[in-house]
């Protein structure tokens, strides 16, 4: 199978996940879409290792995985202390810095 | 003996320094303290004096380094004095006279709870223009010269919760500081072209200056005499001047203050001599004030006021006598010492006459008081006789040498001087014996003042009386005196140097024709005011009299041709000020804040608009690359 098709579905994904970034307002969902375009770039990272014969972008996966990894943490946490506070999750609540 | 010249200045200074920052303990002995240390420097003037007629002629200068006042590279500015004879002239008048006028104040202001700070002034007064006589440089000399437009703004002013004494200080101050202004730029051209402003090199470098130069420094000099000595143009503020205490009005007049234009023109004689045009603007400045202080003096039915302009013509003889070069500086001095002499003793009269009189200045309203002031009467009698120039009495001596060196100038300019200053004798005898008969002759016209208190003329107490009569034996004998052999002009020839006058007409034929004159003018004065009754009110008056009356339209010059130019002036710039400037500084502001307002909604704190422009800035950003590699 070509591996560029990996890079279209790469890029798909991506989209999908930016368009739910701005669109979306439950604040997990915003997060789930983050998390989506990182994943769209591991997948980018690792076809382009693939079609330059190189290890340089899988290596760059696993940054990029441990880096999302703790981002889950401190973000979820974020989130389930706002929704502590606001009693909802939506992002627009979040406009302004003070309570 | 060199040292005690600063103590000379010390003395009234350290007066100053106690009586202004002692507070009111010293309210009972204040006045004392300040007599005292008058004196004291009197005391010390008279011994440097001693000891100056124990030496030689050309061994009398002393010279007193204090320290470097600012010690720079190419400018050496030095608190150092000089007391050559010309200062020690005017040491004796400032500190002898000054001393009288302290003790008279005593008496004077015993009734005023700031008489301590009062004191303090004087002495204030007293020190500035002692270092304005001793200083041995242009320097040192402005700093006097300030110190002394600053006392005679703190003693005009010094009643002043009346509105028209704080407006009349500020009116001194004001018209001094462009007096002023042409003395500092005189010594800043002065170290252009001499490199130094101390009196020993510029003096004996004046000749080697370029005309133009001298004439210029020659006419700033004189603009800084005129403010000073109440000259036209700068004379305004010298009748206003008179809302200050008498006393001050007669330190300003006789010992004070208008005698330091004299001084200058003639301490810078070096100068002046080199430069004709400017002498030549001297004495015409001198002639015209001459006539102008006496016209004025004719007019006015308050005595202290018809005294200043009397101060401002007898001023103008003595800048007229200074600007006719060596033949005329000895008299100048000559008659400013004759003059302290009567015109502190017709100031002082004048005081003990309002002290007696429940404050009243208005002559009309006086009449007949020599029954009741026998003291006043006689002392502002003889100092009347010597001012009118009455034979044998001091002005006589002192006015009538002016009167020839002005016809000696020679040529068309001495005929018209000369002609103007015997004229001026005539309107001096005129107004001084009007004072004279509407204040001491006549009927009695005392009228209750505001308070409906009846005034009740009475003898001034003892430590006012006894200064008039000294005052009152200088103004009778002072001029004979410096004119026995000459005495004064052997003994101020080694600094302002004399040349004899050679008149066009006989000495004799001069001196007769100023008695016929003062004769002329006394006895036109008797015709109107002593052989008919003085009225109550005063009539309407010539236009002449009218104008006299307002100073002959003085302040409504400055209005017009100063005071109403500067205020379109003002009002324009504050026009351009509101509209341009202030345009620029405010559109600046008002575009910036504008665009803020606008910039402000994108920071609408929503996270999916942050989202939007972060992926906007990206695609910006990976677009820009790829054109950039396209290229």
């Amino acid at each position: 199978m070509n591996p560029v098709n990996y890079l279209y579905l790469a890029a798909l994904l991506f989209t999908i996940g930016g368009a739910g970034v701005m669109i979306r307002r439950n604040a997990i969902i915003v997060f789930m879409c983050v998390e989506l375009m990182l994943n769209a770039c591991n997948l980018a990272f690792v076809t382009f290792a693939r079609l330059h014969g190189n290890l340089d972008g899988q290596i760059f996966a696993f940054f990029t995985m441990v880096v999302a990894a703790a981002e889950v943490v401190v973000g979820l946490a974020i989130i389930v202390t706002f929704f502590r506070s606001r009693h909802s999750a939506s992002v627009d609540d979040a406009s302004l810095m003070k309570l | 003996m060199d040292h005690l010249i600063g103590a000379l200045v010390g003395a009234p200074l350290l007066g100053a320094g106690i009586l202004l920052t002692g507070g009111r303990r010293l309210d009972r002995t204040g006045h004392w303290i300040g007599c005292l240390l008058s004196a004291a420097s009197f005391v010390i003037g008279a011994l440097l004096f001693a000891d100056m007629l124990g030496k030689s002629g050309s061994a009398r200068t002393m010279t007193s380094h204090l320290f470097s006042w600012v010690p720079v590279a190419g400018f050496q500015a030095n608190v150092s004095f000089q007391l050559d004879q010309l200062s020690m002239t005017f040491v004796l008048l400032i500190t002898g006279v000054g001393t009288l006028i302290h003790i008279y104040s005593v008496g004077y202001m015993e009734q005023d709870e700031n008489r301590r700070r009062f004191f303090g002034y004087l002495n204030l007064f007293l020190a500035a223009m002692l270092l304005l006589v001793l200083a041995d440089n242009y320097l040192l000399l402005y700093m006097g010269w300030e110190g002394v437009g600053l006392a005679s703004y703190l003693l005009i002013g010094f009643w002043q919760h009346k509105p028209s004494a704080a407006t009349a200080a500020k009116k001194a101050f004001i018209v001094n500081r462009v007096g002023d202004m042409g003395l500092s730029i005189a010594i800043m051209v002065m170290f252009a072209t001499f490199g130094s402003f101390s009196f020993g090199p510029v003096f004996s470098h004046a000749t080697s200056a370029s005309q133009a130069k001298l004439t210029v420094i020659g006419l700033l000099l004189l603009l800084g005499a005129c403010g000073k000595s109440a000259q036209v143009p700068l004379q305004s503020w010298l009748g206003d001047a008179m809302e200050g205490p008498t006393p001050v009005s007669a330190l300003i007049h006789a010992a004070t203050m208008v005698t330091a234009g004299v001084y200058l023109i003639t301490r810078s004689s070096a100068i002046f001599n080199a430069a004709p045009a400017a002498q030549l603007a001297v004495t015409v400045v001198g002639a015209v004030t001459l006539l102008f202080g006496a016209i004025v003096g004719c007019a006015k039915d308050d005595i202290k006021k018809a005294l200043a302009g009397s101060t401002m013509s007898q001023i103008g003889y003595m800048i007229l006598a200074a600007g006719l070069g060596p033949i005329g500086y000895v008299f100048a001095i000559m008659h400013l010492i004759t003059h302290g002499f009567f015109k502190a003793g017709l100031f002082l009269g004048a005081g003990s006459v309002m002290h007696g009189m429940n404050d009243e200045v208005d002559m009309r309203k006086f009449g007949g008081l020599r029954k009741f002031m026998p003291v006043t009467y006689v002392t502002f009698g003889l100092a009347y006789l010597a001012i009118i120039g009455f034979p044998g009495l001091s002005g006589y001596w002192s006015k009538d040498k002016i009167i020839e060196a002005a016809f000696a100038k020679g040529g068309t300019d001495g005929w018209i001087l000369g002609g103007v200053a015997l004229l001026g004798a005539g309107i001096t005898a005129f107004y001084m014996t009007r004072v004279m008969l509407m204040t001491f002759f006549g009927e009695k016209r005392w009228v209750p003042d505001a308070d409906g208190h009846e005034p009740h003329p009475h003898e001034a107490p003892r430590t006012m009386t006894i200064p008039m009569i000294i005052l009152a034996f200088g103004s009778v004998f002072a001029g004979g005196l410096f004119s026995l052999n000459s005495s004064f002009l052997h003994w101020l020839e080694p600094v302002t140097g004399h040349t004899e006058g050679h008149s066009p007409v006989s000495t004799v034929l001069i001196q007769a024709a100023t008695l016929v004159v003062l004769a002329l003018g006394l006895g036109l004065a008797w015709v109107q005011y002593g052989r008919q009754a003085v009225p109550a009110v005063a009539p309407r008056g010539s236009l002449l009299t009218r104008a006299a009356r307002r100073d002959l339209l003085q302040d409504d010059f400055n209005h017009v041709a100063l005071v109403k130019p500067g205020e379109y002036l003002t009002r324009g710039l504050v026009y351009l000020d509101h509209s341009v400037v202030d345009g620029v500084v405010n559109g600046t502001a008002a575009s910036v804040g504008g665009l803020s307002g606008r910039m402000r909604r994108l920071q609408n704190g929503y996270v999916r608009s942050y989202a939007v422009s972060m992926l906007g800035g990206t695609a910006v950003l990976v677009a820009a690359t790829l054109l950039m590699r396209g290229v």
